[in-house]
């Protein structure tokens, strides 16, 4: 039991980015762009969430640093994607690259670290909460260790989490906006005659997703690590991608698969060099692979058929 | 004194060296169903495109409800109470009905309230009009005839008067074109002006209280329907044109070159393309296939090319079904090698690639020769010749066989798709709009080497949406409506009557 | 997804007035970056360039890395031409890489030198284009996006290295996971050694036989795409898949069998790797050598020449960059990977950015 929770405990721990990124991932591509440069705006915003933190002893103004450069991204994204009618792709990789590239660069020369940015005192860090009763409760059979283990002792972010997947479902799914945003990426022609401006929609839910992506980065460096460390999102952001076409684009379903692949991280973890009956021992890397072989599958129709929207990554030229 | 819901004063619009709409002048009066009928090309569309805002122009009025405004994009037209029920239909696949007719009118920032409105004026609606349209089908799994009234509701509920449509019967079936002419009457009991964009006369004739007929851009004919029969506005539709010259001694054909039996191709939807074809093409004669756009002509040629596979009936070549023959290789090709040319519909998106110099166009579809190679690679030297020699023959401006295609004017594109086909020697030439958008001076020559081949014993099957072309080229004519062969006509005892009736569906 | 959006300019101008610019504007950017971090970028351009070409083995080490950049150039070109986004490069050089590991293992004490080599040389090539096929068999059949598919299958490449390396194919013993040293057999003729044969000193690099090979495959891509049939029906797809029907070729064998060259010419950067350099298997020897074929793709307009001057170009970069940050601590060879992803901003993104700006002046008098 103590060890089931730990286990749940950690894959909330690590689903938390994943979802941000995921749901980020599901504006934008909702939207018709195509976003695979969810890992790179984690990883701007992730050091420019750590070191305005460490700047100004204060994990907020990092969570805002993080979003603001994040969303300078995305709009970077919707300039080539929408304004210009670029290529998508190209763009989201370019993010990507120089994302990889420019953080190492400022922070060395920043705060001559390696590349990596120093680790924040407490008090600019978001820390865990303890949520009332906790300690209290504990002791209660089976709820008790739930409450106080798994659901108490995170941090806001994962808290601020939990309260926007609800949000981006009922947004996507029963605003205005959200008809809208849905409707563009199916067919931004049909939008069009309707009244409805193509580019405003892209634009407003790259925003949404550079705030998302911000979050994310935040999460992993002011919270999870308390430091930026190169390239520290480690694929996380192309993880998100792959929930999300599990997921088939929609939001609960994005969440579930983020969570699965949280849990096949957490259970990989303590598999390390465990001897499995029948089974033996499971290598670690056949655990890693599964997230991407899946999406594969799914892409491919094998299992299931994951549709993306239909206009995703063509650029719209008004006709007539 | 009659109220009108929409008068055109003196329309003109110019694109470049088109003149698509001249001094055009209609009333529609209040509550009525009024057609507007032309062919291809006539204007009709680009008359629509203006009153719904798409264009501005050049010169004239609009006037609607008695008042002149200004329409300067859809969404004047729309507050305007006009609507348009496009051709292509503008719906969301994966949305309901009821989501895609609130959209961009949702209302409010919540859609549940929007929602609950739009179901319960929906069902008002759906009475009122016979429409049976359920709000919560996802639109994508409607058919074709439901899908287009869901276009009409989204129209209505935007409060139209005036609802404007665009070929509405085009991709429907007989049936479910009298449930669509059921609702536009009770549309016209409740007040609601219709204007229906159509070629076919029945629809004209059983539907409308009034008639433009349409032409070159300019109106030719306004008119009552009561006033008219269906011969007089095939005759106004078409013209009486200065019939084009082509000197063309009679021929007695050969030997049957292709026969088509029992040829049909439906789409995904299950709409019929083609629909039971029976013909067949002989040595030294041209066959010309007349009708109205999309009407199935199109699909005809890429199946007789190998681009389609038919959904049933057989292709007989030189006495060799084609239709049925497995291979690994893509059937264009091998069709080509038995010796069936194709000059396509479209050139510049199918016959040519644009991006690449005419000398390798050139080869486009022969390009598997041994002759354009010299081992493993072109013979760039051979290839170039050859090309000289085509711009040589066709008199190809400018004569320079390394520039791109793309910057050639359409006529010179269209004559380097023509060298090449011919150059390669067929039995059967499958040539379709092959002077669309063509200047004058190159229409006469395409015309001349087309009967040269004829001439000299080839099989010649001619698509084309211009009647002048097909009555001046074609040894017979064949007359396509709705995917159907609707009749057959020896070219020199053609009449442009003749060919507009059964263009516009009537059988023979 | 079409490339090659038509351009107004005319060709010579479009081929290398606008690379210029975008190179332009991506030096500018990161000139800013240099200047932001407190360094001279004017300095560190000249101590970049003299450490990339200002004595032999500067230069020998610019050519090694060129080397691989031509390679994985030529695959996203040629996957480019067929209107695809090969962003699979670095997966497919891995698992090229465990082809050669494979061969070179099994037969480096038993087979001579001369027939190892092309061996080896063709094991990296088929397991790169195997691992290229299934995403171009999964993008022409299943209609599965190859973008999507490709990045996918580079983390499953990492994953299934990781494990082979640390699992099987380690040296036994060894705490890292690498496999044995290759035998001499396997060493790719270093060309200082080459050289030497012929009486030139040259330093000692690592700069070796593939470089040659890599030229090669390079006047190869020029023949086959631009002169050859195949070549033909790839462009013609990558431009017009509706002409290319209409011409009788088969659009998806041309995606799956352009997936498999690509792969396969992405495969030859691990020939020059494992067999030219580290002469034996580690974890991370592909370090983003597939993402730099990107740019450098971009850059050189998918044509040969350009290619091999922007992998020259990324080669001097890197050889260079090594320098510079020994000088100035402060840049690091992260700083080349920004300047790449700008490369890729601007020459792939925004390629024609700046064409309005210049389209004026090669207006056409008629």
């Amino acid at each position: 039991m103590e060890q089931f929770i730990s286990l749940l405990d950690s894959t909330i721990r690590v689903a938390t980015p994943l979802v941000l990124a995921a749901l980020a991932g599901l504006f934008s591509e909702r939207s018709g762009i195509v976003d695979i440069s969810l890992e790179g705006k984690m990883l701007l915003a992730a050091f420019a969430s750590a070191a305005a933190a460490f700047a100004f002893h204060s994990p907020w103004i990092g969570l805002l640093a993080g979003i603001a450069v994040s969303v300078a991204f995305a709009m970077l994204h919707g300039f080539v994607s929408v304004t210009y009618n670029g290529n998508q792709l190209i763009s989201g990789m370019s993010i990507n690259i120089i994302a990889s590239g420019i953080t190492p660069v400022l922070a060395l020369a920043w705060f001559q670290q390696g590349g990596n940015t120093p680790q924040l005192e407490p008090d600019s860090r978001f820390s865990e909460i303890a949520l009332p009763f906790a300690d209290s409760v504990r002791e209660v059979p089976v709820l008790g260790p739930v409450y106080s283990q798994l659901l108490s002792g995170h941090s806001i972010l994962v808290y601020m989490t939990i309260a926007i997947i609800p949000v981006v479902t009922w947004f996507v799914y029963r605003s205005r906006f959200g008809l809208r945003l849905r409707a563009v990426g199916e067919n931004p022609h049909a939008a069009d005659t309707a009244g409805v401006s193509v580019a405003r929609v892209r634009y407003i839910a790259l925003f949404w997703g550079g705030v998302l992506c911000g979050l994310a980065g935040t999460f992993l460096s002011v919270y999870q690590t308390g430091a930026f460390i190169k390239e520290m999102t480690a694929g996380k952001g192309f993880l998100a991608l792959a929930a999300l076409i599990f997921g088939k684009w929609r939001p609960v379903p994005a969440v579930i698969g983020c969570l699965l692949f949280a849990f096949a991280d957490a259970i990989q973890i303590r598999l390390e060099g465990v001897d499995l009956p029948v089974v033996g021992q499971i290598p670690s890397q056949f655990i890693q692979v599964l997230p991407y072989a899946l999406t594969v599958f799914l892409l491919a129709g094998f299992v299931g058929r994951a549709v993306a929207p239909k206009s995703i990554g063509i650029p719209f030229v008004k006709s007539r | 004194m009659t109220d009108y819901a929409i008068e055109l004063v003196g329309i003109s619009k110019r694109f470049g060296a088109v003149q698509a709409n001249r001094n055009v002048s209609m009333k529609i009066a209040k509550g009525s169903i009024h057609g507007i009928i032309g062919e291809n090309g006539a204007g009709k569309s680009t008359l629509m495109s203006i009153l719904y805002g798409y264009y501005q122009a050049d010169a004239g009025s609009i006037h609607v409800g008695g008042r002149e405004t200004r329409i300067r994009n859809s969404h004047e037209a729309i507050a305007l109470g006009i609507g348009m029920v496009h051709q292509h239909f503008m719906l969301v696949d994966t949305f309901t009905v009821l989501e895609n007719i609130v959209l961009g009118a949702e209302g409010g920032l919540l859609l549940k309230d929007g929602l609950a409105r739009a179901r319960d004026h929906l069902k008002a609606l759906n009475r009122e009009y016979a429409l049976e349209v359920d709000p919560d089908a996802v639109v994508g799994e409607l058919g074709v005839g439901l899908q287009q009234r869901v276009e009409i509701l989204k129209a209505l509920y935007r409060g139209a008067d005036v609802l404007i449509l665009d070929e509405p019967t085009a991709v429907l079936t007989p049936q479910e074109a009298d449930h669509l002419f059921r609702i536009l009457r009770a549309l016209k009991e409740q007040g609601k002006t219709v204007i229906l964009i159509t070629h076919k006369l029945r629809e004209v004739m059983d539907i409308t209280d009034a008639v433009t007929v349409m032409r070159g851009g300019e109106v030719v004919g306004n008119v009552a329907t009561t006033d008219v029969d269906k011969e007089t506005l095939a005759d106004l539709m078409v013209g009486r044109k200065v019939s084009l010259r082509v000197d063309k001694a009679h021929r007695e054909p050969g030997a049957p070159v292709v026969t088509v039996r029992g040829l049909g191709l439906t789409d995904a939807r299950g709409v019929k393309l083609l629909d039971n074809l029976n013909f067949e093409v002989r040595a030294g004669e041209i066959v010309g296939i007349a009708g109205v756009a999309g009407n199935g002509q199109s699909e005809l040629l890429e199946v007789l090319a190998g681009m389609q596979t038919p959904s049933c009936g057989e292709i007989v070549y030189k006495g060799e079904t084609l239709t049925g023959t497995r291979s690994r290789r893509p059937r264009p090709a091998l069709w080509r090698e038995k010796g069936i040319g194709h000059v396509p519909e479209d050139r510049s998106r199918e016959g040519l690639v644009k991006a690449f110099s005419a000398f390798e166009n050139a080869i486009l579809g022969y390009h598997r020769e041994k002759t354009v190679r010299k081992g493993p690679l072109y013979a760039r030297r051979t290839l170039i010749e050859r090309t000289r020699d085509f711009i040589e023959q066709f008199d190809i401006r400018p004569a320079n066989p390394l520039l791109r295609v793309g910057l050639m004017s359409g006529g010179n594109q269209q004559k380097v798709v023509l060298a090449r086909e011919i150059h390669a020697d067929p039995d059967l030439l499958l040539v379709g709009q092959p002077t669309r958008g063509v200047d004058i001076g190159a229409i006469e020559f395409i015309h001349k080497r087309l009967v040269e081949l004829r001439d000299q014993g080839k099989a010649i099957l001619l698509v084309s949406v211009e009647l002048e072309e097909i009555m001046a080229l074609s040894d017979r004519i064949l007359v396509m409506a709705g995917g159907q062969i609707t009749g057959e006509v020896a070219g020199k005892d053609a009449t442009a009557k003749e060919l507009g009736l059964l263009m516009g569906g009537h059988k023979h | 997804m079409k490339f090659g959006q038509p351009s107004t300019l005319p060709r010579w101008a479009s081929l290398t007035i606008l690379p210029v610019l975008n190179l332009a504007a991506a030096l500018l950017v990161t000139a800013l970056v240099t200047w932001m971090i407190g360094e001279d970028p004017w300095e560190c351009l000249k101590l970049l360039v003299s450490g990339a070409f200002g004595y032999g083995e500067g230069i020998g080490y610019t050519l090694f890395y060129t080397t691989s950049f031509i390679f994985t150039g030529l695959a996203v070109a040629t996957a480019f031409h067929a209107g695809l986004f090969n962003i699979g490069g670095e997966g497919q050089a891995y698992i090229a890489g465990l082809g050669v590991t494979l061969t070179v293992l099994a037969f480096d004490h038993t087979l001579p030198a001369p027939v190892l080599m092309p061996l080896a040389i063709l094991a990296a090539m088929a397991f790169g284009a195997a691992w290229a096929f299934v995403p171009g068999w999964l993008q022409a059949r299943r209609g599965s996006h190859i973008v999507v598919t490709t990045i996918m299958f580079n983390f499953i490449s990492y994953s299934v290295m990781l494990y082979l390396l640390s699992h099987h194919l380690i040296e036994p013993g060894s705490q890292n996971p690498t496999t044995r040293e290759f035998g001499q057999a396997a060493w790719m003729p270093a060309m200082h050694d080459m050289a030497a044969v012929l009486g030139f000193d040259l330093p000692s690099t690592p700069l070796n036989a593939s470089f040659i090979l890599a030229i090669v495959a390079s006047v190869v891509f020029y023949l086959v795409v631009w002169h050859s049939r195949w070549g033909f029906e790839l462009r013609t797809v990558g431009v017009n898949e509706k002409a290319a029907t209409y011409a009788g070729m088969s659009v998806s064998t041309v995606i799956i069998v352009a997936m498999c060259f690509s792969g396969a010419l992405a495969g030859l950067s691990a020939v020059n790797e494992l067999m030219g350099s580290t002469h034996r298997m580690n974890v991370s020897f592909t370090n983003g050598v597939g993402f730099v074929g990107i740019a450098v793709a971009l850059m050189g307009r998918n044509h040969p020449v350009g290619i091999v001057l922007s992998a020259l170009l990324f080669g001097a970069l890197t050889q260079g960059g090594l320098e510079l940050s020994f000088e100035k601590p402060v840049i690091t060879r992260e700083m080349i990977l920004l300047i790449q992803g700008l490369i890729i901003l601007f020459c792939g993104a925004l390629e024609n950015l700046f064409e309005p700006f210049i389209a004026p002046l090669f207006k056409r008098k008629d």
